[in-house]
């Protein structure tokens, strides 16, 4: 069978597409009840990108972003991280719990930053369900933790997990379409250790 | 017109004044520049990792602390630079984010930081200054022509060091 880059051959990668599909997807109705708004999703992208690319999908390493990490245990172990670009962070945060600094401010307060570790939590947390279901295995998670900085900064953290099994990571983007404000983007990162993505595989009778 | 050259993640590039190197975003990476005063010769590596060892896929040798320094050599060499002559000047290795579990993913910047102060000692190159650890990232720029090594962070006043 023809493998792709780093050693996964096509099939393996449609399938974690599609993982990365109904994640997303659960995500977003997630999101949508939270903040009380119907949002469309666009069927996500999902990449396999050197490291220097990753930041450019993002906006540049220069670009502020809101990072969720979260550890995983159980079954399926190693990481996940949920990035949204600070603006559409913003916007997100101010339909949750109202307009606190403005739109145009540079810092979050503190009620902002629960707010927005809140909805990480509950994105994060319908997306590994949907995960979870598929493959019937179980994922536990450590408590989300957030951090407001540059993308390449943030993405240092994933880049270095991958950076121990090749020069290439695995991007699920999503685009969250909120209709009466703007173009929300999304990005989710997995990380299974070595042993954990062998785990989804066998799950769904691929291996 | 002096160039900024860009450096990468698990990346080096080297150059002589008036030009400079940068690096965008440094997380839990560390940013090692080394400088011949003499040639006004530097260069910047983007380490990633902090021992080629404990890896199996090595072959880019500017992603870890241990090749990556020694692979910058080389190159300042080739361009020109003494070794003898050679100093440094290192940032980044933050940790960005902070909660308990799974603590050595989450303690990576800070044995960055200790693999290359490791390296640097173990080959004689002096550490003349360095801005590392805590909870943020780091653009950094240096220049030959001056030694200058700028840090810029989100919030935070720029700093010389």
């Amino acid at each position: 069978m023809q493998k792709n880059n780093e050693g996964m051959d096509n099939f393996e990668f449609d399938v974690l597409t599609e993982i990365g599909n109904i994640g997303a997807g659960n995500a977003t109705t997630a999101l949508s009840q939270l903040i009380n708004t119907r949002i469309d999703m666009n069927v996500p992208r999902v990449k396999m990108l050197t490291f220097a690319e990753l930041a450019q999908v993002i906006g540049g390493e220069e670009t502020l972003v809101a990072g969720i990490l979260l550890s995983l245990e159980g079954d399926i172990q190693g990481s996940l991280l949920f990035i949204l670009e600070s603006d559409a962070a913003r916007v997100l945060v101010q339909k949750l719990v109202g307009l606190t600094s403005g739109l145009d401010s540079d810092t979050f307060t503190e009620i902002e930053i629960s707010a927005l570790q809140e909805i990480g939590n509950i994105i994060t947390g319908a997306y590994l369900s949907a995960i979870s279901s598929l493959t019937k295995l179980t994922i536990s998670v450590s408590v989300p933790s957030l951090a407001l900085d540059m993308a390449g900064a943030i993405l240092s953290v994933p880049a270095i997990e991958f950076g121990k099994l090749g020069d290439k990571a695995l991007l699920i983007e999503s685009h969250f379409n909120d209709l009466d404000v703007m173009d929300i983007s999304g990005y989710f990162i997995l990380i299974p250790t070595m042993e954990s993505y062998t785990r989804i595989l066998e799950s769904l009778g691929l291996r | 017109m002096a160039e900024m050259k860009k450096v990468g993640m698990a990346d080096l590039k080297v150059c002589r004044a008036p030009d400079a190197v940068t690096t965008l975003g440094l997380g839990s990476c560390v940013g090692v520049a080394l400088y011949d005063k003499t040639s006004k010769i530097a260069g910047l590596v983007h380490v990633m990792l902090p021992d080629s060892t404990q890896v199996r896929q090595n072959q880019n040798r500017a992603k870890f602390a241990d090749t990556g320094i020694d692979y910058l050599i080389e190159q300042m060499v080739v361009a020109g630079a003494n070794k003898r002559n050679l100093t440094a000047k290192i940032a980044g290795g933050a940790q960005m984010f902070a909660f308990s579990g799974n603590s050595d993913m989450l303690r990576v910047g800070e044995r960055n930081v200790e693999a290359v102060k490791k390296k640097l000692r173990a080959i004689g190159i002096r550490i003349l200054a360095e801005d590392t650890g805590l909870n943020f990232g780091r653009t950094v720029e240096f220049y030959p022509e001056t030694g200058d090594f700028v840090i810029k962070s989100v919030g935070k006043p720029v700093r010389t060091i």
